[in-house]
C-alpha cells in the first residue's frame, strides 16, 4: 500500500467521524438516541405524503434509467396498456412498479371478498334472496349452486314480485361488489327510466347474493318475464375491480345457456363503458330483444336479416 | 377384480381402476366438484397403496376411455411400443416411482420407457410422487427439439414472448416485443394470443412478428394462436408461420368443444412440415391445462390428472415443438389455491416429461384463485429447478388481454442468473452480439426497449 492511499483512507475515516459527530445530540446524558436538529426532534420532522401512484400520470413514467431513445420509449408506451419501460434493478423490477402491481391485485382482492353496501340496495328499494351458495369459498367452487335458488328465496320473490312483466330486473354480486357498490347508482335509474319511457313494464327488481348469470333461469321459473336481465360483477382485472356487465335472455328458462343471452360488458368509470351511456344500451337491447322476441345466437340471426334495424348496441 | 386395502383397522375397497385412480389423486376442487374425489385423506392414501400395487398391464388395459369411443384413446394405445411395454407391463406403479427415481436409471432409459407407456400410466405413477419426486424425477428428463433453434438443451432456459394486446394493435404488441427481446424474452417464441381470430387480423400479425424476426435476424419462430384452422387457411394464403397451435384436451369429446379432432390436427402437421417457414423438424405448440374436459362436461368420469396425461399421449404424435400446461388459468372450481396450483404445475410439467414431450408451463393465477404473484415465482423456480423448458414472459406478469397474471420478462432474466441457466444458444449468441447480454448476464444496454428503435 502506497502512500497516497493510506492518505486516502484516512481522510475517509476522518470525514466519516466528522459526519457521525454532527448527526450526535449535543447531550451524551439522554438515554435514548432523539436526534434533533435545530431543537425539533428528527422522527416528529420526518413527513412522507405521497400522490396517488395509480393515477395515470404516474403509470405512465418511465422507470428505465437511462433509455438509448426517452422519447421513442414514451411513444411505445402509449401504444398499449401493457407495463412495459418499467426498468429493473438487476434482473427484478424496481420497486415503484413491483408496489403498483401489488396495488391494481390488491383492488381485486377487495372486490371479489368485499360486501355489497346495504344502503345501495335500499336506494332502489331491492330486497334480498340467496342462491344455494353458503359462503364465498362456496361460491368459488360450485358454480352450479350459485345458479340455483333457494326454496325459502323462491317463496319470497313469489311473495314480494309481480308475475309475467316484460322485464324483470335482477342484481347480483358476482365476482365483484365493488362494481355493484360503484356503478348500481348511475345504471338503475337510466334503465328503470327509459323502460318507463318505452312504456315496457317492469316487475319488482331484487338482489341476489352469490349470484352466478344461469340464475335469471331459476328466476324465471318463479316469475315468468319475457326478459329477464341480471346487472352482476365481473371477475376484477388488475386495476380494474368494479367492472359490472348486464346480461340478458328472451323467455330464460332451465337449460338455457350463454348462446340464448345478450351481454353489455365492461361496465364501469375506470376505463370501461360509462354506466349511464351503458344504462341506455340496456333498454336498446330489451327493446330489440322484445321486438324479435329472441335473444343470443337467434337474435343474431333474425336481426342480420333486417340489417337497417340495428341499433348501435350491436357493436357490443 | 378386487382393489382393496385394510389402513388403521378400516377396510377400504375401490369399485374400478377409474375411481382407484380419482380417488388416489392429490386434492383438486376439479375433482371435487365432478363428484370423485376421495371423501377423506385416509380414503386417499388407501387408494395410493393400492394403486402402488397395481401392475401397469392393467392400465394398459383400461384406459379412461374405450378405445372404441374415443380417437384420443385410440393415438396413444396405438402408438405404444410393444417391445418395450411387455418388458414393463409387469411392473407395479410403486415400482415405476422408484426406477424413475434410482441412481442407476439414467435419462437415456427413461426416454426409452416413455415409448412403452400410456397416459393412464404416467398419470397414476404421478399420484404417488411427492412434490420433491416430481421435480427430481422430472430434471431427469431433457426432452430437445428444433424448429428455428433449440430447445431444451441442459443449462439452458426459454422465454414466450408474450405481447398480447386488448385491441390486437400492431404498433402496442410490437412494442411490447421489443420489451421483451430486450430482457432476453423470446427464445421459445413469438407467441400471440389475438383477441380476434379472423383471417385477415391473423394474418396481419404473423407478417409483424416475422418483418421483426427478419429484420433483427432473430433465431427464433413466430406462432399466432388463433383456431388451427386459421392459420391453415393463413399458410394456404401464404403467411410466414413459424410454428402451428393448438389447445388440446384429453377425450375426443374435449376436443370436439375446442372445434379440433385428429384428422384436422394430423392435416394441421402435414401443412406445417409443408409450408412453415422454419426449419423444423418440429413445427407444433400445443397448451393444455387440468379441468378442461371437466368444464366441457368432457371428462368421462375421470380425474383431472388422468385427463391432463391423455393430452400429452395426444401431442406426442405431433412431435411438438413446445407444450405447455396454462396451470392456473381454469379458475377455482378446478384448482382452488396457490397450494393446489403449485402441486398441478408439478404434475404436469413431470408427466409431459415423463411422457416425451419438451415441457414448458405457464405458472399463472386468475384473481379469483388464492394465489398471489408471490406464488408463481415460488412456482417457477421449482420449476427450474425440475428443467422446465420454457416460461411465459409478459410485462411484468399482467396480461392486458387476456387477464390473468403468469411469469414476466423480469423473472425470466432471474431465474437464469439464479440458477445459472442461459437462453436458447442460437439466441444468446444474437444477444451477445448486439451487446444485450454477456456472460449469462444482461447488460446495461438491456431492458430498454427503444434499443431496437434503431433500426
Amino acid at each position: 500500500m502506497d502512500q497516497n492511499q493510506i492518505e486516502a483512507i484516512v481522510q475517509a475515516v476522518l470525514a466519516e467521524l466528522k459526519k457521525k459527530e454532527a448527526s450526535q445530540p449535543t447531550s451524551t446524558a439522554s438515554p435514548a438516541p432523539v436526534s434533533t436538529v435545530s431543537g425539533v426532534n428528527k422522527t416528529d420532522a420526518l413527513i412522507i405524503d405521497l400522490p396517488d401512484p395509480t393515477t395515470p400520470e404516474f403509470r405512465n413514467a418511465v422507470g428505465v434509467e437511462n433509455p438509448m431513445n426517452l422519447e421513442g420509449l414514451l411513444n411505445l408506451k402509449s401504444t398499449t396498456p401493457a407495463r412495459i419501460g418499467a426498468g429493473r434493478a438487476g434482473p427484478r423490477p424496481r420497486t415503484k412498479s413491483w408496489l403498483l402491481f401489488q396495488a391494481d391485485h390488491g383492488v381485486t382482492q377487495d372486490a371479489i371478498y368485499g360486501k355489497v353496501r346495504q344502503e345501495v340496495l335500499d336506494q332502489f328499494g331491492l330486497f334480498t334472496v340467496q342462491t344455494q351458495v353458503k359462503d364465498k369459498a362456496e361460491y368459488l367452487l360450485r358454480p352450479d349452486l350459485g345458479r340455483l335458488l333457494t326454496p325459502e328465496a323462491k317463496m319470497l320473490i313469489g311473495q314480494k314480485c309481480v308475475k309475467k312483466p316484460q322485464v324483470q330486473m335482477v342484481v347480483g354480486d358476482g365476482l365483484s361488489a365493488a362494481a355493484i357498490n360503484n356503478n348500481l347508482p348511475q345504471i338503475f335509474p337510466v334503465i328503470k327510466q327509459g323502460l318507463e319511457a318505452a312504456n315496457i313494464s317492469m316487475g319488482a327488481p331484487f338482489f341476489i347474493k352469490f349470484a352466478r348469470v344461469g340464475v335469471i333461469n331459476d328466476v324465471n321459473t318463479v316469475i315468468g318475464a319475457d326478459v329477464v336481465v341480471i346487472l352482476i360483477g365481473e371477475r376484477p382485472g388488475l386495476g380494474v375491480a368494479d367492472a359490472m356487465s348486464a346480461y340478458m335472455g328472451w323467455r330464460p328458462g332451465p337449460g338455457r345457456t350463454d348462446a340464448q343471452r345478450d351481454v353489455i360488458c365492461m361496465i364501469t368509470n375506470n376505463g370501461g363503458l360509462n354506466p349511464l351511456e351503458a344504462g341506455a344500451f340496456v333498454v336498446e337491447l330489451i327493446r330489440k330483444i322484445l321486438k324479435y322476441q329472441a335473444s343470443g345466437v337467434e337474435l343474431k340471426l333474425k336481426t342480420s336479416e333486417d340489417a337497417p334495424e340495428r341499433p348501435p348496441s350491436d357493436v357490443l | 377384480m378386487l382393489l382393496r386395502t385394510k389402513l388403521f383397522g378400516k377396510t377400504y375397497e375401490f369399485g374400478s381402476i377409474k375411481e382407484l385412480l380419482a380417488k388416489a389423486n392429490e386434492e383438486k376442487s376439479g375433482d371435487r366438484q365432478a363428484g370423485i374425489a376421495a371423501e377423506s385423506v385416509t380414503e386417499r392414501v388407501a387408494a395410493k397403496f393400492v394403486l402402488s400395487e397395481l401392475p401397469l398391464w392393467a392400465l394398459y388395459e383400461n384406459p379412461a376411455v374405450p378405445y372404441e369411443d374415443d380417437e384420443v384413446t385410440r393415438v396413444i394405445i396405438d402408438q405404444v411400443n410393444l417391445t418395450i411395454y411387455n418388458e414393463i407391463k409387469n411392473w407395479t406403479v410403486g415400482e415405476l416411482r422408484e426406477w424413475i427415481m434410482k441412481d442407476a436409471t439414467t435419462p437415456q432409459m427413461i426416454r426409452r420407457v416413455s415409448n412403452g407407456l400410456t397416459a393412464e400410466m404416467v398419470a397414476a405413477v404421478t399420484k404417488l410422487m411427492s412434490n420433491m419426486d416430481l421435480i427430481y424425477g422430472a430434471s431427469k428428463v431433457r426432452v430437445t427439439a428444433h424448429c428455428a433453434n433449440t430447445i431444451g438443451l441442459p443449462g439452458t432456459l426459454a422465454s414466450r414472448n408474450q405481447p398480447n394486446h386488448p385491441t390486437d394493435s400492431v404498433e402496442g404488441i410490437r412494442a411490447t416485443i421489443y420489451e421483451g427481446l430486450s430482457y432476453g424474452s423470446g427464445d421459445s417464441v413469438i407467441g400471440i394470443n389475438p383477441v380476434d381470430d379472423s383471417l385477415g387480423s391473423v394474418m396481419r400479425l404473423l407478417d409483424m412478428t416475422y418483418d421483426v424476426i427478419q429484420k433483427w435476424e432473430i433465431p427464433t419462430q413466430n406462432c399466432l394462436l388463433a383456431h388451427v384452422t386459421t392459420q391453415m387457411e393463413a399458410m394456404k394464403r401464404g403467411s410466414p408461420v413459424g410454428m402451428v397451435f393448438q389447445s388440446l384436451a384429453g377425450s375426443q369429446k374435449g376436443n370436439e368443444a375446442f372445434g379440433v379432432s385428429v384428422g384436422m390436427l394430423d392435416e394441421a402437421y402435414e401443412m406445417a412440415r409443408k409450408y412453415a417457414w422454419t426449419a423444423g423438424p418440429n413445427y407444433m405448440y400445443f397448451e393444455t391445462g387440468q379441468g378442461s374436459e371437466l368444464s366441457a362436461d368432457a371428462h368421462h368420469g375421470a380425474d383431472q390428472l388422468v385427463m391432463e396425461a391423455r393430452c400429452y399421449g395426444l401431442a406426442k404424435r405431433y412431435h411438438p415443438f413446445q407444450v405447455n400446461t396454462v396451470v392456473g388459468f381454469i379458475g377455482p372450481e378446478y384448482l382452488y389455491d396457490s397450494v393446489q396450483i403449485t402441486r398441478a404445475g408439478l404434475e404436469d410439467h413431470f408427466m409431459g416429461k415423463l411422457y416425451g414431450v419438451p415441457m414448458g408451463v405457464d405458472a399463472c393465477y386468475t384473481n379469483h384463485a388464492k394465489a398471489t404473484q408471490n406464488d408463481i415465482e415460488n412456482l417457477a423456480v421449482l420449476l427450474t429447478a425440475a428443467g422446465c423448458n420454457y416460461f411465459m414472459g409478459v410485462p411484468l406478469g399482467d396480461d392486458v388481454m387476456l387477464s390473468y397474471q403468469c411469469t414476466s420478462f423480469h423473472d425470466a432474466a432471474s431465474l437464469r442468473q439464479l440458477l445459472g441457466l442461459r437462453p436458447l444458444p442460437e439466441f444468446e449468441a444474437w444477444m451477445e452480439n448486439l451487446g444485450l447480454m454477456k456472460d449469462g448476464k444482461l447488460t446495461e444496454k438491456a431492458g430498454d426497449a427503444s434499443f431496437f428503435l434503431q433500426k
